[in-house]
């Protein structure tokens, strides 16, 4: 029985959360009412093939008329439209907002643009995800990245605030802005073996360490607002980085260096041997990665160095994960004992970083 | 006793774009009372603007104030050009006008455009001053209360109940004057709106003043409804119940003592005369006594032309046409009625009745008469309207007095317009009601009649019975006679004992017309009503008995009038009421007993039948006491008795050949499965769905037999339109097509509800219109409601269900999140308000403070007692209101919204209505030209049903309400066209406003009473 017309109102709005999910998923109402019919919620109610449809139909509509809310969360809150519980209201947001890692893994790093927005069917070609949910997803990141781009404070805050999305979620899309913003180079084939969350965690202590808001907000208020963000790195820290290069450059330095650090190591590990033969070559790449961070353009390939660098020779080495672990800290805290070394901040604000960064990506 | 009007405009929020060069809006504000119009300063490139006006102040006279309401416009300042309107808002003054209810509005409304719909949201703060000025000749009836309510309000006392009061107004539609062919549509829906808003507060005024010449002070079961008929015109008519009541102090037993008043005052209306157009109704006929199911069941359609029909053969009808009826109702039972003689008409809204106060109930009496429109041309003295109402009144009136009834409860209008043609109708229940109500004092002296079975005696005189009914001996007192099926318009009584459950019964029916013109058209319409009445009423006969029960209660039948066709639908709740004798069973007998075939078709079908009512007797738990067969009385049933179902009059002229009814005299025992009408019937008895198991459903205040409720309760309205495709639809098609509809219907809230099982779909209100040839429009609202089951088994029988009485003690399992978590209301700012320190400019905040605090205290209180539950246990999709306190965006200073609850019932279940803040009464029109934009016509109307509702819950919470009971929608009238992409559709809606707490224990504590109390003082302070 088709119907002309074909509402239902509640006083307080009604919304299936399976119904929602599908309708994110970018299902279209007969695809949804297939796959709620194989879900088998027909016989919860006795309910017709014409009552799902109709069902199906009403929610789709009313998720399109929220939809336009949920773009501004903080509106749904005092809406008087819809009278939608609290809780519920958390979850619309929370759900709206939510993406697939492989859909996010792909367009990480990219620049949110008009550009990027073209090539979404292959995306969803690829990863599997329907073209409509991936147009969604990729809004959100668009939309995130737009409201907190000028804003000042700390990134995740901003974004919860504004969003009021839960933690977790907001730590992600802080780390979506933050590599957006950046353009850090994630799509090469050599990164590929990494998944959106190694690059969240990274982007996590890139955005708490590397940045001029992880530094509190600075007393003198002459410098702009921009200044003040955690969605840029450091300027001065990068400069500062240039210094690091004693530790390659003065033969001296780098010998001691590697004399405190095998000593140390040595009898703890069975390859010992690897770490002493490639010991200048890792310190060399480590140390170089820091001093290039100027560049905007070796900012990009951050990651990138770090798996060509450092990652891959301890991987053909075969180092294991508490190899890698043991070698690093103590490659770190040597470098205090180093009597000439004189940029002990900078060297511990860098190698904090790139510690986690790489133990965190240390994997097959 | 003029006033002063005092308004004040805070803030806006989420305003639209209006200039697209900037993305901002230049916002500022007219607000305008009667001729008055005072502006704001325009707030400059903001979507949230804060204007934080003065006060303005307007000096009127308290008329106006009953009918005029409050206009804000919002506009977008522009230099260059004319001032975009970027919406309305229209705020009825009259809750202010009355000291019991609101004192100040102030709140978030959202702005409306007729175009745009919802555009943003206004605070707007709103208080009267009333001087006191004692003129006996005044216009105005300030303080009158008004209810939608159709019962003794819950926190009122009934002093006196005067009667019944009516008022029409009627004027110029202004879509139809010659001004809308040059102004924009927006224009013209604005213009309709106001005239509507300002011709239902004169209504009000006017009813009112009625009120106080009787001598009461409020309105109970006011129903206002509007007849656009076009061309001829706009009418708003009403009617209500006219009360003396008391305030409650919180806690005590309501609805014990009601007297009635001996008022020789007679309502004040001016039209007496008979009918102008001299033509009388042609015929009466009650339709279900010759052959007809033997119920005390009357419909009498008239009309303004034709010749009957059929002619009335009865061996006991009651002619009535109004030329020939003794109008004096004088009862035949001769009990004392000096009361009712002394009224025009002893009719009365109210469905449900303090105790003891309904003493018989008769049966439904109706009428319906068919009328041409014509233009109004002094819409002054609307007395040929007048004139129709008061036909159709004396009507029911001498029906009743048929029944030996002298009172009409449970009464109600209506009417149906397709072109220049409109069906009037009205319907009640005739009854008899307490006589020694009419002196106060003596209700102790209540007569000693069994109060669970005293309504079902029969009223009238048992030898001289109105129709042929089947008279038992009362099956629980045994002393007084009953008639076996009993058809009522009221809810169910409290007292009455009923086995087992409740269900809604629905007939439904399509006849098909020929399109005619003017008298043909009202001819051909009025020959076919009587046969629609008869056909309703057999399916509803048949249906009952198909569910083994014996009464229908809160029956309404809705006969819609389209160009080619007519659509009626008949909704009632059935149930077993215990004083009445088991209902007979459904007999099959084939046309020509002979034949083998059909003698085994028909052994299947009566099968089926059996089966269904075996099973039907299991779902609603239908087990009646076995009696010993000592049953006395005029014919004595058998114990098996034989239900009817009748292909057949005893006459029937040829003129009716088209309507498919057989002809000649058949054994009116027997259902004869060779009639093609009869396998219809059968099918259509066999196909209604049972409801799922979880779920009941009623049409009426609450289901019999359920009486444990918890705190879920989700309102909703639904709409479908079904476009017929098939040009040459016969009448069984059509029937299918509307059964099917119907059906549809219900299994989708069902299945849109099933998270709230076990759960009770309560006040099923349907409506039914053809808005264009080929369409047929049907329109719901009711309440979804949850309780618990685990107390369902219980035998209700003995403990007869009352609305209020039981609530109380599910509430300590299941509390009701009716309010916030306490820590969004604790950070609110605890000191109570003095009207020394008030600053206004934080006086919207204050009052939400105020409301708040209330909240906490109740929730403080009741968390002594009362585990809560998380509010997030329950999941998707979720009964309605649960906690609110969302402190989400900032950048509004944390405002949050109050959650509203809605319902057509008067009562919420688990809580306790404190106050009534006043009547709800909308109109709203919504128009746009881009359908297909919208979502086609169901996103639209979905959008402006979401619209409507929000912007009710906004004025209620204006109010500093917290609930809607009553609610109804009146009028969804939608029109169509999608060609053009365009779309109209009109909203009237209603309800009472109220602030409800929830209820703690059995005996009012006096936490409570000291909130009820705080809250109306820290008004007045605030004020």
């Amino acid at each position: 029985m088709t119907m002309e017309l074909d509402v239902f109102v509640g006083n307080t709005t009604i919304m299936d959360e399976e119904v929602y999910q599908l309708w994110l998923d970018g299902y279209t109402v007969n695809d949804a009412v297939k796959v709620r019919m194989d879900g088998g919620v027909m016989e919860e109610c006795e309910a017709s093939a014409d009552v799902l449809l109709s069902d199906t139909m009403d929610q789709y509509r009313t998720f399109q008329m929220c939809e336009r809310l949920l773009h501004s969360p903080s509106k749904l809150g005092n809406q008087l439209l819809f009278q939608i519980p609290p809780h519920r209201q958390a979850m619309l947001i929370e759900r709206y907002y939510t993406f697939d890692d492989a859909f996010v893994r792909e367009v990480l790093g990219k620049k949110l643009s008009k550009g990027t927005k073209k090539d979404l069917d292959d995306i969803g070609a690829k990863t599997g995800v329907t073209l409509k949910s991936c147009r969604r997803q990729f809004d959100n990141f668009k939309r995130v990245f737009k409201v907190v781009e000028e804003l000042k404070g700390p990134l995740v805050e901003n974004i919860r605030h504004h969003f009021l999305l839960s933690d977790k979620l907001a730590r992600d899309y802080a780390a979506i802005v933050f590599f957006a913003n950046n353009r850090f180079e994630t799509g090469k084939r050599k990164l590929q073996y990494l998944t959106f969350q190694d690059f969240a965690f990274c982007a996590g202590q890139l955005i708490s360490n590397w940045t001029v808001g992880a530094v509190g907000e600075p007393a003198d208020h002459q410098r702009s607002f921009r200044f003040y963000m955690d969605v840029d790195l450091d300027k001065e820290f990068l400069q500062e980085l240039k210094e690091l290069k004693v530790l390659i450059t003065d033969k001296d330095l780098l010998d001691q260096h590697k004399s405190l650090v095998c000593t140390a190591l040595r009898g703890k590990t069975k390859a010992f041997n690897e770490m002493e033969t490639n010991f200048k070559n890792l310190s060399r790449g480590l140390v170089n990665i820091a001093a290039k961070l100027t560049n905007t353009k070796d900012v990009r390939d951050f990651f990138i160095d770090l798996v060509e660098k450092f990652i891959e020779p301890c991987r053909s080495d075969r180092w294991t994960a508490a190899d890698i672990r043991l070698y690093l800290t103590h490659y770190n805290n040597s470098a205090h004992i180093l009597d000439t070394f004189k940029h002990q901040v900078v060297w511990d604000r860098y190698m904090g970083v790139v510690k986690s960064c790489i133990f965190k990506m240390y994997h097959d | 006793m003029p006033g002063k009007l005092k308004a004040k405009i805070v803030a806006g929020r989420h305003l639209p774009v209006m200039d697209r060069a900037s993305d901002l809006t230049d916002a500022f504000v007219e607000v305008k009372f009667g001729n008055t119009t005072f502006k704001t300063d325009v707030c400059h490139k903001s979507l949230n603007p804060q204007w934080n006006s003065e006060w303005f102040k307007f000096e009127v006279d308290d008329e106006d104030l009953q009918d005029e309401p409050l206009q804000v416009t919002v506009l977008d300042h522009d230099t260059y050009s004319a001032n975009d309107a970027i919406g309305k808002v229209y705020i009825d003054i009259d809750p202010l006008l009355c000291s019991e209810a609101a004192s100040v509005i102030s709140g978030w409304f959202p702005i409306y455009d007729t175009i745009h719909g919802i555009r943003g949201e206004i605070n707007v703060l709103v208080k009267v001053e009333l001087f006191n000025d004692l003129n006996r000749f005044r216009q105005s009836s300030c303080g009158v209360k008004f209810f939608c309510t159709t019962s003794i309000p819950r926190c009122y006392r009934a002093v006196m109940v005067h009667g019944f009061v009516e008022e029409l107004v009627v004027n110029e539609d202004p879509e139809y004057q010659w001004i809308d062919r040059i102004r924009t549509p927006r224009a013209s829906n604005e213009a309709r709106q106001r005239l509507i808003s300002l011709m239902s507060g004169e209504l009000q005024r006017k009813i009112g003043l009625k009120v106080l010449e009787m001598g009461g002070n409020a309105v109970v079961g006011y129903l206002q409804c509007f007849d656009l008929e076009g061309e001829s015109g706009l009418v708003v008519r009403a009617i209500g119940t006219a009360c003396t009541l008391d305030k409650l102090s919180s806690g005590s037993a309501p609805n014990t003592n009601t007297h009635m008043h001996p008022n020789t005052a007679p309502a004040s209306n001016a039209c007496n005369s008979p009918s102008k157009d001299g033509k009388e109704p042609v015929f009466g006929e009650d339709l279900t006594s010759s052959s007809g199911p033997p119920t005390p069941f009357r419909a009498l359609p008239t009309t303004s032309s034709s010749p009957p029909p059929f002619s009335p053969s009865k061996p006991c009808s009651r002619q009535s046409s109004s030329s020939d009826t003794d109008l004096s109702l004088t009862p035949k039972t001769g009990k004392n009625t000096c009361f009712f003689y002394l009224q025009e008409f002893p009719f009365f809204t109210l469905t449900s009745f303090p105790p003891g106060f309904l003493v018989h109930v008769g049966g439904v009496v109706s009428a319906r008469s068919v009328k041409l429109l014509d233009r109004i041309h002094n819409p002054d003295e609307p007395e040929t309207r007048d004139a129709w109402w008061e036909e159709i009144r004396q009507e029911i009136k001498s029906h009743a007095k048929a029944l030996g009834c002298h009172a009409v409860v449970g009464y109600s209008e209506s009417t149906s317009i397709c072109e220049e043609v409109c069906i009037l109708s009205a319907s009640g229940t005739a009854a008899i009601l307490n006589p020694r109500y009419m002196r106060e004092g003596s209700q102790l002296e209540l007569e000693p009649s069994p109060p669970s079975c005293g309504f079902c005696h029969i009223p009238y005189d048992e030898l001289n019975m109105p129709f042929p009914a089947q008279l038992t001996y009362c099956y629980l007192c045994r002393r007084q006679k009953v008639p076996d099926v009993l058809f009522t318009t009221i809810d169910l009584p409290p007292e009455a004992a009923v086995t087992g459950k409740g269900c809604l019964i629905q007939a439904r029916l399509c006849r098909l017309k020929k399109k005619a013109q003017g008298e043909v058209n009202a001819t051909a319409i009025s020959n076919l009503l009587p046969f629609m009445e008869y056909e309703l009423h057999t399916q509803l006969m048949n249906k009952l008995k198909l569910r083994s029960m014996n009464s229908l209660f809160g029956l309404h039948i809705q006969i819609s009038v389209g160009e080619n066709m007519l659509l009626g639908l008949a909704s009632a709740t059935g149930v077993y009421l215990t004083a009445l004798p088991a209902p007979g069973g459904i007999q099959i007998a084939g046309k020509t007993p002979g034949e083998l075939s059909n003698e085994h078709h028909i052994l299947t079908i009566q099968k089926r039948i059996n089966d269904t009512i075996a099973k039907n007797k299991e779902l609603y738990q239908i087990n009646p006491p076995e009696l010993t067969e000592e049953v006395v009385g005029s014919p004595i049933p058998e114990p098996r008795q034989r239900s009817r179902l009748f292909r057949s009059h005893s006459e029937s002229s040829d003129e009716v050949s088209e309507l498919d009814l057989s002809h000649g005299k058949k054994d009116a025992f027997v259902l004869e499965i060779d009639d093609t009408d009869a396998v219809e019937d059968i099918h259509s008895l066999l196909t209604d769905a049972p409801t799922p198991t979880g779920f009941y459903s009623c049409n009426t205040e609450i289901m019999p037999g359920i009486n444990n409720w918890t705190s879920g309760v989700q309102m909703f309205t639904s709409v479908r339109v079904f476009r017929l495709s098939n040009a040459n639809l016969t009448n069984q098609g059509l029937n299918k097509i509307f059964t099917d509809l119907c059906e549809n219907l219900l299994k989708s809230f069902y299945f849109k509800l099933r998270s709230m099982i076990p759960c009770c779909l309560c006040q099923l209100n349907f409506t039914v219109a053809v808005p264009e040839e080929e369409l047929i429009q049907v329109t719901v609202t009711a309440v979804a409601m949850t309780f618990d089951k685990d107390q369902t088994q219980e035998k209700t029988a003995d403990k007869p269900p009352t609305k209020g009485g039981s609530e109380t003690e599910e509430q300590l399992q299941f509390p009701l999140e009716l309010c916030a978590d306490s820590s969004s209301a604790n950070c609110q700012p605890t000191s109570k308000i003095s009207a020394a320190s008030v600053d206004y400019g934080s006086f919207a905040d204050r009052c939400s403070t105020w409301l708040e605090l209330l909240r906490l205290k109740a929730h403080t209180m009741r968390r002594g007692s009362v585990k809560t539950i998380s509010s997030l246990e329950r999941c998707s999709p979720l009964p309605e209101g649960r906690s609110r306190s969302l402190r989400s965006s900032r950048s509004f200073g944390g405002s949050s919204v109050t959650v509203v609850k809605m319902t057509p019932l008067s009562f919420l279940p688990g809580t306790r209505i404190i106050k009534y803040l006043g009547i709800i009464n909308m109109f709203f029109i919504r128009e746009t030209t881009s359908l297909r934009e919208e979502g086609g016509v169901s996103g639209f109307l979905h959008t402006f049903i979401a619209e409507v509702f929000s912007m009710v819950r906004a004025h209620v919470a204006a109010l500093g309400g917290n609930a809607v009971v009553s609610y109804s929608m009146k009028e969804c009238m939608l029109m169509e066209n999608p060609n053009k992409n365009q779309a109209q559709c009109l909203i009237n809606v209603s309800g009472d406003a109220v602030i409800c707490v929830r209820e703690t224990d059995q005996e009012p504590t006096p936490s409570t009473t000291n909130i009820g109390h705080t809250s109306a003082s820290a008004t007045d302070e605030a004020t």
